[in-house]
C-alpha cells in the first residue's frame, strides 16, 4: 500500500499558516487574506480526501516511515474526512464574519495566528490514530482556545475563562490518568492496536473502568451532561470565536466519544453504551429546561449547544448501524447550525445593542433577510423536512423505537429526544418572536451596529445547511461510509495496521 | 517500589484535590499542578520500574525499560508547564481587573431577566 501524504495536509496548513501570520502582525490585510486561502485549501484537500476514501477506503500516513503500531500514524476514515471538510468551511465562515466584527485590537494581537492554531488541534484530533496524539492534539486546541476566550481582557472574559481554563485543566489531568491505566493494562495507544487487544481480552472490568474514565474525560470536554462550565464560557468572548467554540469544540469531544465506544470499547455494550444513553438523556433534558427558561440570547444558544451533544451521542448510546449513521449525519449538520445560529444571535446582539430578548422586537422590518434566515435556522435545528436535522433525527428515533433490534429498549431515550425538539423549538421561536415580530422598536438610525459584512457568512452556512438536507440522497452514501466503518473496526484496524484480521 | 510510588501518586493527589477545592485562585492553580505531578508519576510507574534496564534494546540487553512513558510524560510536562504558566498569567490579570481573586467573588451572578 502508498502511503498518502495529503493526509498530513489538514494538519499542516493551518500550523504553517498562522506561524507565518504570526511574524506579519502588523499587516491585517495580509492576515486576513492569508486566514480565507488557508480555510479554502484545506475544503479543497478534504474534499480531495473524501474523493479518495470513497473510491479507495481508509487512507494513512506513517509519520517518519515508522510502522504502526510503533510509529505515530495519522488516519482518514470517512467520518474524519467528512469532519475535516465540515471544519475547513465553518472556519472560512468564522473567519469573514470576523472581518467586520473583531475589532481591530483583536486582530493586531494575534487573533487570526491563534484561530489558525486552535483549527490545527481540531483536525489533528480528527486525524490521529493514536491515543495519546489525540491528547497532544486537544491540547493544542485547548490552548489556542484559551488564547481566545480571554483576547481582550474585558471584566466577564476574565472571569468566565478562569473557570474554562481550570476545568480543561483539570479534564486534561484525568485524560492523562485514563492514557496512564489503558498503557497498563493493554500496553499500546495505538487505536486500531488498542482495538485488536481489548477485543481479545473480551474486555474485562478493569477495561471497562478505564473505558468510563475516559468516557467522564470527553465529557467534561464535550458538554455531555458535565456541562456546567459551558454557558458562561461560550457566553462571554465576541461572537465569531464564540461560535467557532459552539461549533468545533464540543464537538471535538464528541468526535473522541465516537471513535473509543465504536472502535475500542464496544464489548460491555451494557454498561459504557447504557451509561452514554442515560448521560445523554439528562443532557437533553438539563440544556432544554436551560434553553427555555433564559431570556438571554447568548444563553439560549448555549444551551442549544448543549441539547444538540446530547442528540448526538444518544445515537452512539443505540449503537445500532442506522443510528450511527444518523448520528454522523447529524453531527455535521449541529455543527453548520450551530455555527449558523451564533452568528445568526451575534448579529441580532450588534444591532440591537443588548441581548435581553425584552429589549428587542421587530426586527424583521429592516433585517428581512436576517429574520429569515434565523427561521430557517430554528425549523432546520427543530428537525423540520425536508431541511438537514430532520434525517438524522428520524434515523437515531427510528432505531430508538426499534423494537426487537439487538439493542431494544431506548424507546425512553427517544421520546427524550423528541421533547428535546420541542424544547429547541420553542426556545428558538422564542427568540424569533420576540426579537423578529412584534413593534420595531429601533428605528434604521438608532441602530447600536451595522450588518455589512456580515450577513455573507450567514447565507454561506444557510445554504451549506439547506443542501446538507435536500441533497441527502447524494450525501447518504458517504455517511454510510462513515457508518459503516464506525460498525466494522475491522476496516479500520485492517487499514492501519495492514493486517487482515 | 511500585507500592511505594503507589503510595506518594495517592498523596499527591489528595493533596491536589484538597487545593483545588478551596476558594483562592492561587491555591487551586497550586492544585492543578501538584496533581498534573502525580499523573506525571503515574505514567511512569504504569511502564513499569526497573533499576539498571537501559531504554533501549538491542540484541545482548537483557533486561530494558520500556521508554514510551518517557516519553509520554516528556510531552505531558511540557505541555502542563505552559498550561500553568498561562494559568498563572491569567489569574494576575483577573486579579488586577477584577480585584479579587476569591472564588465567591468571582462566580457572577448577573441578572438574566
Amino acid at each position: 500500500m502508498i502511503m498518502n501524504n495529503l493526509v498530513a495536509f489538514p494538519l499542516l496548513i493551518p500550523l504553517l499558516a498562522g506561524l507565518i501570520m504570526a511574524i506579519y502582525r502588523k499587516s491585517i490585510p495580509f492576515q486576513r487574506w492569508f486566514s480565507l486561502f488557508s480555510f479554502s485549501l484545506i475544503c479543497i484537500i478534504s474534499f480531495y480526501l473524501i474523493q479518495q476514501v470513497s473510491i479507495e477506503g481508509i487512507q494513512i500516513l506513517e509519520l517518519g516511515g515508522w510502522q504502526a503500531p510503533f510509529g505515530i500514524v495519522l488516519v482518514v476514515d470517512m467520518l474524519s474526512a467528512l469532519l475535516l471538510m465540515t471544519t475547513g468551511f465553518i472556519g472560512l465562515t468564522c473567519v469573514l464574519f470576523a472581518f467586520g466584527s473583531i475589532g481591530e485590537e483583536r486582530e493586531q494581537f494575534y487573533f487570526y495566528p491563534f484561530f489558525q492554531f486552535l483549527i490545527t488541534g481540531v483536525n489533528g484530533s480528527f486525524l490521529t490514530g493514536d491515543l495519546f496524539n489525540l491528547f497532544v492534539c486537544f491540547e493544542v486546541m485547548l490552548i489556542s482556545s484559551y488564547v481566545l476566550i480571554s483576547l481582550g481582557g474585558n471584566k466577564i472574559q476574565l472571569r468566565e475563562s478562569i473557570k474554562y481554563v481550570v476545568i480543561n485543566t483539570i479534564s486534561s489531568t484525568l485524560f492523562l490518568v485514563g492514557i496512564a491505566y489503558l498503557y497498563a493494562v493493554a500496553g499500546t495507544l495505538n487505536m486500531a492496536h488498542l482495538s485488536v487487544r481489548v477485543a481479545e481480552s473480551g474486555q474485562p472490568g478493569i477495561l471497562t473502568t478505564v473505558a468510563v474514565l475516559l468516557l467522564i474525560v470527553f465529557s467534561l470536554k464535550s458538554a455531555l451532561f458535565l456541562f456546567f462550565w459551558l454557558p458562561g464560557a461560550y457566553s462571554a468572548p465576541p461572537t465569531a470565536i464564540a461560535a467557532i467554540f459552539g461549533a468545533l469544540l464540543t464537538k471535538v469531544g464528541i468526535y473522541a466519544i465516537f471513535r473509543t465506544s465504536t472502535l475500542i470499547f464496544y464489548h460491555q455494550l451494557e454498561i459504557t453504551h447504557t451509561l452514554l444513553g442515560v448521560m445523554a438523556a439528562l443532557t437533553m433534558l438539563f440544556g432544554g429546561i436551560g434553553a427555555v427558561a433564559h431570556w438571554d440570547i447568548r444563553n439560549i444558544l448555549a444551551y442549544n449547544v448543549i441539547i444538540g451533544v446530547g442528540f448526538i451521542v444518544s445515537g452512539v448510546a443505540i449503537f445500532t448501524p442506522a443510528s450511527l449513521i444518523g448520528a454522523t449525519y447529524y453531527f455535521i449538520h449541529d455543527m453548520v447550525m450551530k455555527a449558523l445560529l451564533f452568528l445568526l444571535g451575534g448579529t441580532v446582539i450588534r444591532i440591537v445593542g443588548s441581548n435581553k430578548l425584552k429589549e428587542m422586537g421587530g426586527l424583521i422590518r429592516n433585517h428581512t433577510l436576517l429574520g429569515w434566515m434565523f427561521f430557517i435556522a430554528a425549523l432546520s435545528l427543530a428537525g423540520v423536512p425536508p431541511l438537514s436535522g430532520f434525517i438524522g433525527k428520524i434515523l437515531i428515533i427510528q432505531e430508538g423505537l426499534a423494537s426487537g433490534a439487538a439493542r431494544a429498549g431506548f424507546y425512553w431515550l427517544a421520546a427524550i429526544g423528541l421533547l428535546s425538539s420541542l424544547m429547541v423549538l420553542y426556545s428558538l421561536m422564542k427568540i424569533f418572536i420576540n426579537g423578529f415580530w412584534g413593534e420595531t422598536l429601533l428605528a434604521q438610525d438608532m441602530e447600536k451596529g451595522d450588518t455589512k459584512g456580515l450577513l455573507l457568512p450567514c447565507v454561506l452556512l444557510t445554504a451549506a445547511g439547506i443542501i446538507w438536507g435536500v441533497g441527502a440522497e447524494i450525501f447518504y452514501p458517504f455517511v454510510e461510509q462513515a457508518g459503516e466503518s464506525m460498525v466494522n473496526p475491522n476496516l479500520y484496524i485492517e487499514a492501519v495496521l495492514r493486517e487482515v484480521v | 517500589m511500585e507500592t511505594l510510588m503507589a503510595i506518594i501518586i495517592g498523596i499527591l493527589f489528595t493533596i491536589g484535590v484538597y487545593l483545588v477545592l478551596s476558594k483562592s485562585l492561587l491555591r487551586i492553580i497550586f492544585g492543578t499542578s501538584v496533581i498534573a505531578h502525580g499523573t506525571h508519576l503515574l505514567i511512569i510507574t504504569m511502564g513499569g520500574l526497573k533499576t539498571g534496564g537501559p531504554p533501549l534494546l538491542d540484541g545482548r540487553a537483557v533486561s530494558y525499560t520500556d521508554p514510551l512513558p518517557q516519553a509520554l510524560i516528556l510531552t505531558a510536562i511540557v505541555i502542563n508547564f505552559a498550561t500553568t504558566a498561562f494559568l498563572l498569567v491569567l489569574a494576575y490579570r483577573a486579579y488586577s481587573a477584577l480585584g479579587t481573586e476569591n472564588m465567591d467573588h468571582l462566580r457572577g451572578i448577573n441578572d438574566n431577566e
